[in-house]
């Protein structure tokens, strides 16, 4: 079988499971937008400061919803034991971990960013805030997910694992929202043009998806 | 004899008696280093033109940031050895190392806002170096929390030496990140201290100051090792004696616990 054909396989499973029990996409998203809905009650109803920080507040909710969901990432499949089924076929673990990674990013990721723009009207971003946001998001969630699936294989077999989790991979996260802030500030008009951030922006998720890979593997193989 | 030099140091029993002898003079020597960099720092070296008294900060400061860094640096090698090698005394010296680099990078951050409070104004600025010592403080924070929620130190060691070296990976694109992001929201600090600028009076208590910090930290981990080296016997013989025990009543308690080590989740 191809590794193509099992990738596609692993990965219609989880997003079958995520649209069978609970539905976490939807979950995450209805997360995004309270966490956006509580800025203007803590900061005040001013149009033009939350313009002005607009980006900063999309993506600081969307590495908050990233993080719900997370934890059960690969704690549900070690409970029941299909984690090691998956440790024992003849199949990488880095495989299973992708996998399991693109079926996260779809259900949380992907639809983050494909809503900010709807959400950018909250904060009253204009139309190149709202595209340059959401293609920063579309670029950088990955990182955010590779990242924090490092963070989940090493709490899989931790009870309550969610707190420390976040803990973990929080200080982690932080290079990538600065960079996907800048990129969508920069897109507002700015010393920097926007290609830079974004390109490093990729750089990051790139750089997050090998390293994550293997360290989650590498994570969920010791672990026992 | 045939076994080489650093095979035979590293027995942890081996370790337990080199370390045992070498603790107390390693402690007599960096004491009297550091009262020479102390006695240097306060009362030979001048008070800085600008800064006045201040500047003696700098002499705790710029060791404890040194020791921070060098901890987290000399986990990394750790956790490489409990990865590759699977060396129980790797894994140790990864465990001692965590709190003691946690707690100079602290000092780190306390001294610095300390200093920072008459020389800027203000007791936090988010400048590029400040805000790189504080992410390094929260992955130490991380480090250490995760290895308090394992039980079992050999499933411990192994998931916290692959979170060390991720952290280790990400250290450089954090600081470089930092840097990008301090430049993007406020010019370069006035904090400027590059070598070739300090006067040789501070260069000289500050070199001695680093070496004491250098020898007394190394001193602190190697006696925290042994700690933990006697923390993990102690946990054994527990182990076993709840097994004897357990081994002893048979007729009440079924045999379904017998081979689980105590204290791990069943």
């Amino acid at each position: 079988m191809g590794v193509i054909r099992i990738l596609a396989a692993l990965v219609a499973r989880d997003l079958t499971l995520a649209s069978r029990v609970g539905g976490s996409g939807m979950l995450s998203l209805v997360f995004f937008l309270m966490i956006v809905a509580l800025v203007p009650f803590a900061l005040g109803p001013d149009l033009n400061l939350l313009s002005r920080i607009g980006p900063a507040i999309l993506w600081l909710s969307a590495v908050l919803a990233t993080l719900i969901g997370l934890d059960r990432l690969f704690q549900a499949d070690e409970e029941d034991g299909s984690l090691d089924l998956m440790t024992a076929a003849p199949v990488p673990l880095e495989l299973v971990v992708l996998a399991k990674v693109i079926a996260h990013w779809i259900t949380t990721g992907l639809p983050l960013a494909l809503a900010s723009p709807l959400f950018g009207l909250l904060v009253a971003l204009d139309g190149t805030a709202m595209a340059a946001t959401a293609l920063t998001l579309l670029v950088g969630t990955p990182a955010l997910t590779f990242v924090g699936a490092v963070g989940a294989a090493l709490t899989a077999s931790i009870r309550r694992g969610g707190l420390i989790l976040a803990v973990l991979v929080l200080p982690l996260m932080i290079p990538t929202l600065i960079f996907g802030v800048s990129a969508a500030q920069s897109a507002l008009g700015g010393t920097v043009p926007f290609a830079t951030p974004l390109m490093i922006l990729s750089g990051l998720s790139l750089i997050a998806a090998l390293v994550g890979t293997f360290a989650a593997a590498a994570a969920l193989r010791w672990s026992e | 004899m045939s076994t080489p030099l650093w095979t035979r140091l590293s027995n942890p029993s081996h370790f337990m008696r080199w370390s045992g002898t070498l603790v107390p003079w390693l402690a007599a020597i960096s004491t009297a280093i550091l009262a020479l960099g102390l006695y240097l720092s306060w009362f030979v070296a001048p008070p800085d033109y600008q800064q006045g008294e201040t500047v003696r900060i700098m002499f705790i400061h710029v060791p404890a940031a040194w020791l921070g860094v060098f901890f987290y640096a000399s986990m990394s090698l750790s956790a490489i050895g409990t990865l590759v090698w699977r060396h129980p005394l790797a894994d140790v010296a990864q465990r001692a190392a965590a709190p003691i680099g946690a707690s100079f990078t602290l000092i780190c951050l306390v001294t610095g806002s300390l200093w920072g409070k008459p020389m800027w104004g203000t007791y936090w600025v988010w400048d590029a170096r400040l805000t790189s010592m504080l992410i390094l403080f929260l992955i130490y924070c991380g480090i250490i929390a995760l290895w308090r929620t394992m039980e079992d130190p050999n499933r411990a060691a192994r998931s916290v030496a692959i979170l060390t070296l991720v952290g280790a990976i990400n250290l450089p694109i954090i600081k470089f990140s930092v840097n990008w992001w301090s430049t993007l929201h406020q010019p370069a600090s006035i904090l400027r201290m590059g070598g070739s600028t300090i006067d040789p009076s501070m260069l000289y208590p500050l070199l001695v100051m680093i070496g004491a910090a250098t020898l007394g930290g190394t001193t602190l981990h190697l006696y925290a090792m042994r700690t933990e080296i006697m923390r993990r016997r102690v946990r054994t013989l527990t182990i076993r004696e709840a097994e004897r025990l357990d081994a002893g009543s048979t007729v009440t308690t079924s045999d379904a616990g017998r081979d689980l080590p105590l204290g791990q989740a069943v």
